[in-house]
């Protein structure tokens, strides 16, 4: 930074000027992500209670494997992978449109967000098939000595150890895993979810106002900037949701 | 709002650098998803021994705090706000530090107390039944 020296000679606190030189809006949007980074992170927590007291979890390699089109290869984390660079992409598209921000570049910015709203779209469609691939996708697992074919949902979770029973119609059959797998995998990326649809709708008003020149009469780009930031906390929290549920 | 806005001081930097600085930080974090795959596919792969697995997952956890890093200080600019702002979003964060390592002991100690007094829920539940 060429203004560090600058900077620390400045008296931030003798008034008169901001002393975190950030706008009210901004700061708080901080301290709002600071306070959803630990909502976040009590559910990842738990759900990492709850794995560590339990003898058997699932390999995310086996659960995570299908790909759209792609019938029963065996492809693990592909789609998820996927998945992970749609919402980096949008990351990098959302720091264009606050860098044309700064520039007053109203062309600019309608560009980058219109490719923002169009990556956080294609992340949740990404998601809407994946949750219903687990839900309606059923295994064959053996329940009370009998075999039933499941999916992954909140009450049930076909994804346990090897069954003793060698194999069922060429496939292995296994035992039901934790319960509590679906409820933490669907309730924290659900959560997530959510987040990216809330962030998509914020996206799309930032950039209707933009359309109407709100930010130009006004001076300044810095609603993008905190738009921006909100987005770019959902791809952080992303971060580690991959890391909590398909890496580790 | 024309009042705060006076009193917030912006720096901006050349135009050439910014997009550069993007550009590069893409990069990296594209490379550190593809390794973190990497390494995800590996211990599937390969049959390895436990500890040498934890060593891995433990090289993804870092690699992800990497990207971290990189998203807040460069994406969101945290890294260009003034040293006090920094420190009140950063300082109340090291309480996971706590908050990890306590609940993962907690749940790690609730599954040897079960495997030492009650043995049984164990033998039940991998016989493919769940209460």
């Amino acid at each position: 930074m060429a203004t560090a020296g600058a900077q620390m000679e400045t008296k931030w606190w003798s008034g008169g000027k901001s002393p975190f030189n950030v706008e009210y809006g901004k700061l708080m949007m901080w301290y709002f992500l600071m306070s959803d980074a630990f909502t976040f992170g009590a559910f990842l927590i738990s759900y990492g209670t709850i794995r560590f007291s339990q003898n058997y979890w699932p390999d995310p390699n086996v659960v995570f494997n299908a790909f759209p089109f792609a019938g029963h290869a065996n492809l693990p984390l592909a789609f998820v992978s996927l998945m992970t660079f749609i919402l980096i992409v949008s990351s990098v598209t959302m720091v264009l449109a606050v860098h044309a921000g700064h520039k007053n570049d109203k062309a600019g910015v309608i560009k980058w967000m219109i490719w923002t709203i169009i990556g956080g779209i294609a992340f949740l469609s990404c998601q809407a098939w994946e949750w219903t691939h687990l839900i309606t996708g059923d295994h064959a697992v053996l329940i009370n000595g009998q075999i039933e074919e499941i999916g992954t949902t909140v009450t049930r979770n076909p994804w346990g150890p090897a069954a003793n029973v060698a194999a069922h119609d060429g496939h292995h059959v296994g035992t039901t895993g934790p319960v509590a797998f679906g409820g933490y995998f669907f309730g924290i990326t659900g959560f997530h979810g959510f987040h990216v649809f809330s962030g998509v709708v914020i996206n799309i008003v930032m950039l209707l106002m933009t359309m109407n020149g709100v930010f130009e009469r006004k001076g300044h780009y810095l609603m993008i900037e905190k738009a921006g930031l909100y987005w770019h906390f959902v791809d952080l929290v992303w971060v580690f949701v991959f890391l909590c549920f398909y890496l580790i | 709002m024309e009042h705060s806005v006076q009193e917030v001081s912006f720096h901006h930097e050349p135009e050439g650098d910014v997009v550069k600085k993007i550009i590069k930080t893409t990069i990296i974090l594209s490379v550190i998803t593809v390794i973190e795959l990497g390494l995800g596919l590996t211990m599937y792969a390969f049959p390895m021994a436990a500890g040498l697995k934890l060593f891995i997952k433990g090289v993804i956890v870092i690699l992800s705090l990497l990207k971290a890093f990189y998203i807040v200080g460069v994406f969101m600019h945290l890294g260009d706000e003034v040293k006090n702002l920094i420190m009140t979003i950063i300082v109340p964060l090291l309480l996971f530090i706590w908050f990890i390592a306590a609940f993962l002991w907690d749940g790690n100690s609730w599954k040897v107390l079960r495997n030492t007094y009650h043995p049984q829920a164990v033998e039940v539940h991998e016989g493919g039944e769940h209460h």
